[in-house]
């Protein structure tokens, strides 16, 4: 495990925002962590990071406690927290080199990373002069720089248009795939996590609700015939009375839970044999995004 | 110390274009070239006055505006400039998650506030020791060439830069501990103003107060010269109580400091 804690709380105050959590996050992952707003994912990542002491529970990261190893450990790690942290009256390659000349790197890394994010043509500019999406790409870029091991990324495509998010997504990929690295990467939209994320951990309210590899969270959601017909309330009252178990009704469509292939042919033929018209009929995933939201608002 | 150094050479790099870093240098050079104007207007009421008159007189119209109010309003600039460059661009965190030691990053950016008010007062007596020939040179019926101050100016503007350290670090602190200016900024000129007026009444304690150092590292100095025979008619006494004072609080402040930073969760 790259990332592992056990029993993690923490307070502000008399309030837990933090409670018992225990992350584990495997090497060659992409871990999404998911939560709404204000449920501790930035909490839990300023306490990965040593920025919050650690009040209850322990962290290990690379296998090493973070407290007494914490140079060691922050040296492979990259980071962005919440918006990107930009000196604004310095140039985008400015702030590079500045964090370069911290860590001991040279130009030539700074003109790659700044490559890597496409901010060559920006890189002469004034960091206050550039968009919400620029300044979030100099964010990746910083944590980039050295070329980390382990990526920890708040929120990363924050602002970002959706060729950017595309961009991010596909760079984190390639950086997993092709350089063994490790993301850990949170985030309020589960849709922009499941496209890339091999695991997932969601936490609400401080408490982390699931866990797991991304099929595992896909397993929970399960499969439903979709029935598209011209009068689904009779059609719906019609197929209960032939013991069939109609999960929701709508004014366009009627949902059964899905068993195998040849019972969607038996609806199909049964609502035909009755004279109703079936626009459509397909198996479909319960959506990941109300999952997700099953999940947290349950909890 | 290697992070010590990288941190400091970082602090350079990132404050060399702004206001905080600029004002150290150009605060001496604007000051001495007004005086040094306002005596080439003058200058045919000073022919009389014999070289070190002079001298006194040039190097204490800036010393005299420099200890009351200037320096510890400068300083109380600086402490804050340092500090609001990570306040504003929300880089607390990032300097925290460096592979570098927490004591080195605060107290490299400890010291380059140093450095700044020891820039600034080291180009005061560079300024005014070449403006005070500058004016011999144009002005030769002005007899600056008869006396080197320079001696004597760097050791008054050293006791000054000492007697600053306590000023420094407690405005340090504060500008690292409040994100807005009013708060520093607002502390610091009130307590140089009662500073001041604690040393104009002679108060008995006043040399326990930080921010009335720089004036009374200043009003220990002769303040009339009889002109006796002696190759050294001005002597400093560099360590006079109110220096061990600000020596000690500058101390005790830096490494408090450094616990406060420890314990506090960065934002």
């Amino acid at each position: 495990m790259v990332i592992s804690t056990d029993g993690l709380t923490f307070d502000f105050g008399n309030q837990t925002v933090v409670k018992s959590l225990s992350l584990q996050v495997p090497e060659g992952s992409i871990y999404g962590f998911l939560g709404p707003n204000g449920a501790g994912k930035t909490t839990t990542i300023k306490l990965l990071l040593n920025l919050l002491q650690t009040q209850q529970g322990s962290i290990h990261i690379f296998g090493k406690e973070l407290k007494s190893n914490r140079l060691e450990i922050l040296a492979q790690i990259g980071s962005l927290i919440e918006q990107p942290a930009i000196y604004l009256h310095l140039s985008g390659k400015e702030n590079l080199l500045n964090r370069a000349l911290l860590l001991q790197i040279g130009e030539a890394r700074v003109n790659e990373v700044l490559k890597i994010v496409h901010l060559t043509d920006a890189a002469h500019k004034k960091a206050g002069q550039y968009s919400l999406g620029m300044k979030q790409r100099l964010g990746i870029a910083l944590a980039l720089l050295s070329d980390p091991k382990l990526l920890i990324l708040d929120e990363p495509t924050n602002g970002l248009d959706p060729n950017g998010i595309i961009e991010v997504r596909e760079l984190l990929i390639k950086l997993v795939s092709e350089h063994k690295k490790t993301v850990f990467i949170s985030s309020h939209l589960l849709a922009e996590i499941e496209r890339m994320a091999t695991h997932v951990g969601i936490i609400n309210h401080g408490e982390l609700l699931f866990q797991g590899s991304i099929h595992d969270l896909e397993a929970m959601s399960k499969p439903a015939i979709q029935i598209e017909t011209d009068n689904t309330i009779d059609a719906a009252n019609y197929l209960t009375r032939n013991n069939y178990t109609v999960t929701e009704v709508t004014d366009t469509h009627i949902f059964v839970p899905y068993t195998t292939k040849q019972q969607m042919g038996n609806i199909n033929k049964l609502l035909n044999d009755m004279g109703y018209n079936v626009y459509s009929i397909i198996k479909q995933h319960k959506d990941l995004e109300k999952l997700f939201l099953d999940i947290t608002q349950n909890a | 110390m290697k992070g010590f150094i990288l941190s400091f050479r970082s602090e350079f790099y990132k404050s060399r274009k702004t206001a905080g870093f600029w004002s150290a240098v150009i605060l001496p050079l604007l000051l001495c070239l007004l005086i040094f104007a306002g005596f080439y207007s003058r200058s045919d009421k000073m022919v009389m006055e014999p070289g070190m008159m002079l001298w006194v007189q040039f190097s204490g119209a800036i010393l005299g505006v420099m200890g009351s109010l200037l320096l510890p309003m400068l300083i109380v600039f600086i402490g804050y400039s340092v500090n609001s460059i990570e306040h504003k661009a929300d880089t607390w965190k990032t300097l925290f998650s460096l592979p570098i030691s927490k004591f080195a990053v605060y107290s490299a950016k400890y010291f380059y506030a140093l450095f700044l008010v020891f820039l600034c007062l080291t180009l005061f007596v560079l300024f005014t020791v070449s403006f005070g020939n500058l004016l011999g040179m144009i002005k030769p019926e002005l007899k600056f060439h008869d006396y080197d101050m320079s001696g004597v100016l760097s050791q008054l503007y050293f006791k000054l830069f000492l007697s600053s350290l306590g000023i420094l670090s407690i405005q340090f602190l504060l500008s690292l501990l409040f994100r807005d200016f009013l708060k520093p900024m607002g502390i610091g000129f009130v307590a140089t103003i009662t500073g001041v007026i604690l040393v104009i009444n002679q108060w008995k304690y006043d040399y326990l107060f930080p921010y009335s150092h720089p004036m009374l590292a200043l009003s220990a100095l002769p303040q009339h010269h009889s002109h006796a025979a002696g190759s050294n008619p001005i002597s400093v006494d560099l360590f006079t109580q109110e220096i061990y004072v600000s020596l000690i609080i500058a101390a005790v402040v830096f490494i408090a400091g450094y616990f406060i930073v420890l314990k506090k969760s960065v934002k």
